[in-house]
């Protein structure tokens, strides 16, 4: 009786209190994972659209079957809406086609013009959008983006188009997460075979070449390691031009 | 007098035709050496071996004492040659073609040395030409002068009239005489002028295909078994009608002009000019030639080319 | 031996014919040049028609990519195939020229063994394969760094892609014409060779050339009979192993390894493999100009 007396209504308030805050939490909670696709882009771009230019540099990695090329020094320009450049100062890289993918910001400039699809989460528990272009005729087919809802930082992404077949964007934050903008891209790509007669090219056989299995894997990939952005201090349009 | 070269035994085949075959020579010191044969008899084989461009097949050679095998350098630093053409550089100059090939045999010659040998021959003025645009005479004489470059002592020359005129013939044997004579250098020499070698030579070897024929001083060897006797008289035809009639008919070789010639044993030469006389012949002149040709032909034994000619 | 090397290279030098093939290849080079100069944009986007696909080639790039050692490459890819008929003019001529002209019999009559007149030949030619190629590597590799500047250079194999950075390049050039010298140095033994059996120097000179094309067509078919019986052995297969020294490794990543090359124990293979077939080409011909007649 006297162990039944402590459960008294102090105690009584206090598992209430508990009870309706863990209520509440859950409320939130729910009603933060029912924030809609939509809500999180528009998230996402509120954060992106704090950048109206930035010019980076870094180091830029080229992984292609065929080639095998130094790490490179690099800037990459971008300017609002959607033009991107990389650049290799004074020495030759190898910049993919559709190097413009690499930012995000692409997306968010045209966002009107995509259904967006919930697609829920992956198992890394990530928020998985997809884009649907409403133009039939447009060279992106589908783009789905990996969410980090908890920063509102896009993590992953996957466009296919109809000409250059899929990209993979996959991006690693740092200090310049506030901006949406990553420490580290990995921009994976499409590659045609490469393969000139030896004819023209008169090899030397060092018997090193044999390796022909290697060369079916048609995906090429550029990582670009940043070491700093300058944010919003203006950028010429002729850096873009040819 | 020692024997400056002794060949022994010499053979060489070249696809199974025996070229030189069982040749045995000796040349003295100091003598100019004589070297005859027809074309193919194998001189020029001969010469190579001496100056080893070629292999004998088998044989010995010395020179100056030496195995020739055993000992090449140091023999050919005391050789000097030429062999058939003596071609230089036609691309240098005459200057260059000698300082080069002195180089090669080990003479350290200034070009004044040089101008100085190329002088001996009269190339001195020319000095500075590029051979190409030498006469043949003038590469014959610039030929010799890189054989001498290096002083020899023994002196092989095949062939080294050639293509000249009679002037450059004349200084080409006044040259091998001074050499022989005056330096009492040891040249054997090779030619076809077989008037000239009359004049030259000290000793002869005579070689008929690639064996030797004879081989010995030429005062001891060149008393032919025939001669030719020269009859010059003012009636020829007169002459020659009274010795067609007699003995001497057979002796006759050729008529021309106002002579006679005879071809007739040495010691019949007295019996030959008895009758002459008896005969009531004018002679106006009357000499025995002890031709070389002859002999050289009496005893190669080569099919003649063209018949002689008779007038 | 000093004096005998002299007086060959003296005549080598003395004659006007010698020159014929520093001519040639000031010629062809500066006609390289000239042309990459003016339209080097088309060779450029015909080697990069393949990828650029996948790629964005910039003017930019492409004008950094045709830069001096890009010139120089491609220069040597073609004169390294001419080069041999220029070494064979000289070399074929060593001992045939010298019949010929009637002069080897007369420089034979002098007391020098043949073996020291064949070397004393045969450094001679291998002095002036040298100074054809240290000619080559001015006009190619000074000129065109001078005329187009420099940056990374980009090699273009039949299935990949090399890319060197623009400071690690130079000592692969030196390494490159080291190379090349001794596997010039192979043709001009065979013309050596082939120059003993002549008295005449055209017909070395031809043969000589005639070996070459057809075992450089032979090293360039794939025929799987011929790769495992006879290419291996050609010593064109050989030749171009130069180019060795600009194929780089890489790490898992792709990334290229500065200072390194690719198959290095391959280069060295090709090298002992040129150079034996030298020994066996000199070797051969002095052990038979040794027991030559000399007829000439």
């Amino acid at each position: 009786m006297k162990q039944l007396k402590l459960f008294t209504i102090g105690h009584q308030r206090i598992f209430c209190k508990h009870f309706f805050a863990s209520i509440i939490l859950l409320y939130v909670s729910n009603f933060a994972f029912s924030q809609t696709a939509e809500e999180v882009l528009q998230k996402v771009k509120m954060k992106l659209e704090k950048v109206n230019d930035y010019e980076a540099n870094g180091k830029m990695k080229t992984n292609v079957a065929f080639i095998k090329a130094p790490v490179a020094n690099i800037k990459v320009y971008y300017k609002k809406p959607n033009k991107l450049r990389i650049v290799n100062q004074n020495g030759i890289s190898f910049i993919p086609k559709g190097s413009v993918n690499i930012s995000a910001n692409n997306v968010f400039a045209n966002m009107e013009q995509y259904d967006i699809i919930d697609a829920g989460r992956d198992s890394a528990g990530l928020r998985v959008i997809r884009l649907l272009p409403k133009d039939d005729t447009a060279d992106v087919v589908l783009s789905t983006l990996y969410v980090d809802q908890k920063n509102m930082l896009i993590k992953k992404s996957k466009t296919t188009t109809r000409e250059n077949g899929t990209y993979e964007l996959e991006m690693n934050y740092g200090k310049y997460s506030d901006y949406g903008l990553p420490d580290q891209i990995i921009f994976s790509f499409n590659t045609k075979d490469y393969k000139l007669p030896k004819g023209i090219t008169l090899d030397y056989d060092d018997g090193t070449e044999k390796n022909i299995d290697k060369l079916k894997d048609k995906k090429g990939r550029v990582e670009i390691i940043y070491s700093s952005y300058r944010i919003n201090e203006g950028i010429d349009d002729k850096v873009f031009g040819q | 007098m020692p024997d400056i070269i002794i060949a022994s035994h010499l053979f060489k085949h070249f696809n199974n035709i025996a070229a030189v075959d069982d040749l045995s020579f000796s040349v003295p010191e100091g003598k100019i050496y004589g070297f005859l044969g027809q074309n193919g008899a194998g001189k020029s084989t001969t010469i190579r071996m001496l100056l080893t461009l070629v292999e004998p097949s088998a044989g010995e050679i010395k020179i100056f004492g030496l195995d020739l095998k055993r000992h090449r350098n140091e023999i050919l630093r005391r050789v000097g040659a030429i062999i058939e053409r003596p071609d230089t550089y036609k691309y240098l100059t005459a200057l260059e073609n000698v300082r080069m090939f002195a180089t090669l045999s080990g003479a350290r010659l200034s070009d004044r040395q040089i101008l100085h040998q190329l002088e001996k021959v009269g190339l001195a003025a020319r000095a500075k030409d590029k051979v190409k645009t030498y006469s043949q005479g003038m590469k014959q004489r610039l030929g010799i002068a890189i054989a001498l470059v290096n002083d020899p002592e023994l002196i092989i020359l095949d062939e080294p009239m050639n293509g000249l005129d009679p002037q450059g013939i004349a200084d080409v044997r006044n040259l091998i005489l001074t050499l022989g004579r005056d330096m009492k250098k040891t040249l054997v020499v090779s030619s076809h002028l077989l008037s000239e070698m009359e004049l030259m030579a000290d000793s002869m070897l005579i070689i008929d295909k690639g064996k030797k024929v004879v081989e010995g001083e030429m005062t001891a060897l060149f008393h032919p078994a025939e001669t030719m006797v020269d009859l010059q008289t003012n009636s020829v035809e007169a002459a020659f009608e009274k010795l067609v009639q007699t003995n001497l008919n057979k002796f006759i070789f050729n008529k021309k002009g106002d002579h006679i010639l005879f071809r007739i044993h040495r010691n019949e030469v007295p019996a030959l000019i008895k009758q002459l006389v008896q005969m009531d012949i004018e002679i106006v002149s009357l000499f025995s030639k002890h031709s070389l040709e002859n002999y050289f032909l009496s005893l190669t034994t080569e099919n003649q080319h063209v018949e002689s000619f008779k007038d | 031996m000093w004096n005998l090397l002299r007086i060959e290279l003296f005549k080598i030098f003395k004659r006007p014919r010698t020159y014929i093939a520093f001519g040639a290849i000031a010629i062809i080079v500066f006609l390289f040049q000239i042309a990459l100069w003016f339209d080097g944009k088309t060779y450029v986007d015909l080697i990069l028609s393949n990828i650029d696909a996948s790629f964005d080639f910039t003017d930019q790039f492409k004008h950094r990519l045709l830069n001096g050692y890009f010139v120089c490459f491609a220069i040597l890819n073609i004169l390294l195939i001419q080069m041999p008929l220029l070494v064979a003019l000289v070399s074929g001529d060593a001992i045939a020229g010298e019949a010929n002209m009637g002069t080897l019999r007369l420089s034979l009559t002098r007391p020098v063994s043949r073996t020291q007149y064949m070397v004393g030949k045969f450094l001679a030619s291998l002095i002036y394969t040298v100074s054809l190629l240290l000619f080559l590597a001015v006009l190619a590799l000074f000129g065109s760094m001078a005329i187009f500047g420099t940056n990374d250079l980009i090699v273009f194999r039949s299935t990949s892609i090399h890319q060197m950075s623009v400071d690690d390049v130079f000592w692969r050039y030196l390494a490159a014409f080291a190379f090349a010298t001794v596997a010039l140095t192979t043709v001009a033994s065979l013309a050596f060779l082939l120059s003993v059996f002549a008295e005449n120097a055209i017909g070395p000179i031809i043969a000589t050339m005639s070996i070459v094309i057809v075992f450089t067509i032979l090293s360039e078919m794939n025929i799987p009979l011929y790769d495992r019986t006879i290419k291996p052995y050609l010593f064109t297969t050989h030749m171009v192993a130069w180019k060795g020294f600009f194929y780089v490794k890489a790490d898992a990543e792709g990334t290229t390894l500065r200072g390194s090359i690719e198959n290095l124990p391959a280069i060295l293979r090709s090298l002992a493999i040129l150079c034996i077939y030298i020994f066996l080409f000199t070797g051969t011909a002095i052990w038979v100009f040794r027991e030559k007649d000399i007829l000439s």
